[in-house]
């Protein structure tokens, strides 16, 4: 029962990057950032592919932003993506906004599942999935994951963790919750969110990145798919994580035990 | 048709991340087992880094020198046996067959070696032929469809690994002028390799020595079909292959900065820092100056490299290509040798990656022509005198 599944590449800047806040505190300083696409993204396209490449499909790649998403949706098509959507938008935007434009793409595509990031790495707002799957409509899987480690033969051998069923008509998801795993089952169409260990996404080969390049990218825009990407949600205050103090040294063991148990009620 | 900015800048981050997350993680593996383990070869197939410099009508990806150079410099980061692996294919041993092989030759050879079916090596050095290359004596006779070869080939990176050889020998008189080319499979009959070479360094790259006895090559495999253009297509290989171990020795002087660097900044002695002391900043200050000046070399000439119509020799690209090669290389020497010291004691021993960097980098100045043949190279440029 082949698929057509529709996954997101949000550009974010790439964690190696050193992040500073702005004079303003409500942004950061954009000048010699790095960006890449989302690592829970990443993930979820790379179990798109290994479901298509297992039941047979197609994998569609969105992004919504300025003309340097193409760099994100590139990436996505060098790991094996069929082909991408772009919807067009120079200025702010927010989660509200984003969700309403993929609607309308889901809404043209008519994708069996959506697996997006259950959050980008940027603000980790966390909210576009949810709002999606609502608007649809569908049900949603989110948070999902798997029972075998990053390191097991299943992993090497690429097997998708989100489950499709015989009848091709649901899928099964892994969900981690505090403590343990918890299996659901949705009726497709369906949406899905990535966790970290979902999986290992593939490095995209050479031969990929060339055949990248002749992968079409359609362009559309907020308006004309008819969505008002008016900003609700703004940042007001944007502050660094605090200084880290600085440790201290102790003369001997006895010292660091009494201070473990005294001081940091550590024991 | 060379690769766009835009898909190298993806290619770039992508082997980034696989030399950092896979080459770095098992370098002490390789280090121990002297072998880069299968699984990885196989990734590295995977990803398409045996076609690097095979241009895309041949299955490759086609970079053109300043991005092979760049992509040189990132595997520069990690175990040099890592790039060995796919060296002798998108260098010194696909590049012959590419530059002056016939279209059947390249149609038949490049798309295997492009993949990493084929894995190809250079075998030009014999043990009375080292830097006098044209010195060498291994003799083609023909003989019907065939020539027959028979001799001795000293040295060869990637032997074990080879399914064929870019072959110099000598089908005519003395000089450069008697020698040919030829690709040569491995598994023909009286094809045998020596022993493996035990070496100071580089554990995990494959030497040995290729003996030839009454090999009888098909005649179809004299690269480009005439005698005696051999020692030409070998010395047009070798300006390649001398900007690519420039920027290769540039990479690992970089991550023998990050590493002296990071220890400088770490260890502590008379209560503070040893980054500290300016005599400490002073080496650091050097090496950093000297990997500038020679990655600026490597990145101007091999612009210079590009823009000269492919194929084509152009002596003033060599002569640069012989300075990048004698610069960096020795470059890197300086530069690994001050990152033991930063280093002290614990850069003597085997848990610190300088003591394996500071062996590894010694052989740069020694293969692909030594450091005083670059001299050589130069100093007869320059002086106008007639090389052979
Ligand atoms: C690990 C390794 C891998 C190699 N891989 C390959 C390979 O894949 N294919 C291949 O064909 N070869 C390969 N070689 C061979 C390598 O290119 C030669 O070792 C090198 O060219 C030097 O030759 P030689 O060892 O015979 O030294 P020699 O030529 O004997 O040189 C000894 C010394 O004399 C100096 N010298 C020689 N002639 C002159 C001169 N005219 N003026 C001033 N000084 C001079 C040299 O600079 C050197 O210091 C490899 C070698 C090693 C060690």
């Amino acid at each position: 029962m082949p698929l057509k599944i529709l996954v997101t590449a949000k550009r974010v800047e790439d964690s190696e990057s050193k992040i500073k806040v702005d004079a303003a505190g409500t942004g950061i300083v954009k000048e010699g950032l790095k960006y890449k696409i989302n690592p829970f993204d990443e993930i979820g396209v790379e179990e798109a592919l290994r479901l298509v490449a297992k039941h047979g499909g197609e994998v569609v790649v969105v992004s919504v932003g300025t003309k340097d998403v193409h760099e994100q949706l590139r990436h996505a098509l060098a790991m094996g993506a069929n082909k991408a959507v772009w919807v067009h938008h120079d200025g702010p935007i927010d989660q509200l906004g984003i969700a309403g434009c993929l609607q309308k793409v889901v809404e043209k595509e008519k994708p069996d599942l959506c697996i997006l990031g259950k959050q980008a790495i940027d603000d980790d707002q966390g909210q576009v999935g949810q709002y999606l799957a609502e608007w649809l409509g569908w049900a949603q899987a989110t948070f999902a994951s798997k029972e075998e480690s990053l390191e097991s033969e299943a992993e090497k051998a690429k097997t998708p963790a989100i489950q499709l069923a015989a009848d091709g008509k649901s899928i099964t998801v892994i969900r981690e919750v505090d403590g343990g795993l918890l299996t659901v089952s949705s009726p497709l169409p369906a949406v899905a969110t990535t966790e970290l260990r979902l999986n290992q996404p593939r490095y995209a080969s050479l031969p990929g990145i060339m055949k990248a390049k002749s992968k079409p990218i359609e362009e559309l825009t907020p308006a004309g798919l008819g969505v008002d990407v008016g900003v609700k949600l703004t940042v007001t205050k944007l502050a660094p994580p605090p200084a880290r103090k600085a440790g201290i040294k102790v003369p001997d063991v006895a010292t660091l035990v009494d201070k473990l148990k005294n001081e940091a009620k550590a024991l | 048709m060379a690769l766009d900015a835009e898909s190298f800048e993806l290619l770039q981050s992508t082997l980034r991340r696989f030399i950092r997350e896979r080459l770095v993680p098992a370098e002490d593996v390789v280090e121990e087992t002297d072998e880069v383990p299968v699984a990885l070869v196989e990734e590295m197939k995977g990803l398409g880094l045996f076609g690097l410099s095979i241009p895309q009508d041949y299955g490759g990806i086609g970079l053109t020198m300043a991005q092979e150079a760049q992509v040189a410099w990132e595997f520069g980061h990690t175990a040099l046996a890592f790039r060995s692996v796919f060296g002798t294919n998108v260098g010194i041993g696909s590049q012959g067959v590419l530059m002056d092989g016939t279209e059947a030759q390249k149609r038949e050879f490049l798309p295997k070696v492009a993949t990493g079916e084929l894995v190809m090596s250079f075998a030009l050095t014999e043990p009375d032929a080292g830097s006098d290359a044209a010195a060498l004596t291994t003799k083609a006779v023909r003989d019907g469809d065939d020539y027959v070869l028979t001799g001795a080939k000293r040295f060869i990176t990637n032997a074990s690994r080879a399914g064929a050889f870019t072959l110099m020998a000598r089908t005519g008189g003395p000089g450069p002028s008697g020698i040919s080319a030829f690709i040569v499979p491995s598994k023909l009959a009286g094809v045998s390799l020596g022993k493996p070479d035990h070496k100071m360094g580089q554990r995990g790259t494959k030497t040995c020595d290729v003996l030839l006895e009454d090999v009888r090559v098909p005649a179809r495999n004299l690269i480009g079909g005439v005698e005696g253009q051999g020692f030409k297509t070998a010395m047009k290989v070798l300006d390649r292959g001398r900007l690519h171990l420039s920027a290769l020795s540039c990479g690992v002087a970089q991550r023998v900065v990050n590493e002296a660097v990071a220890y400088a900044r770490s260890r502590k002695q008379f209560g503070q820092r040893i980054g500290d002391f300016q005599l400490v900043q002073a080496m650091l200050a050097d090496s950093q100056a000297e990997l500038y000046a020679g990655w600026s070399m490597v990145q101007d000439c091999a612009r210079r490299y590009d823009a000269k119509p492919p194929g084509a020799s152009d002596p003033d690209v060599s002569m640069r290509a012989s300075c990048c090669k004698l610069f960096c290389t020795e470059m890197v020497g300086r530069v690994a040798d001050r990152g033991v010291q930063v280093h002290g004691g614990a850069g003597y021993v085997r848990e610190t990656k300088v003591e394996r960097l500071y062996r590894d980098v010694r052989l740069l100045r020694l293969y692909e022509g030594t450091s005083q043949i670059q001299q050589l190279i130069i100093g007869r440029a320059l002086v106008g005198r007639d090389a052979g």
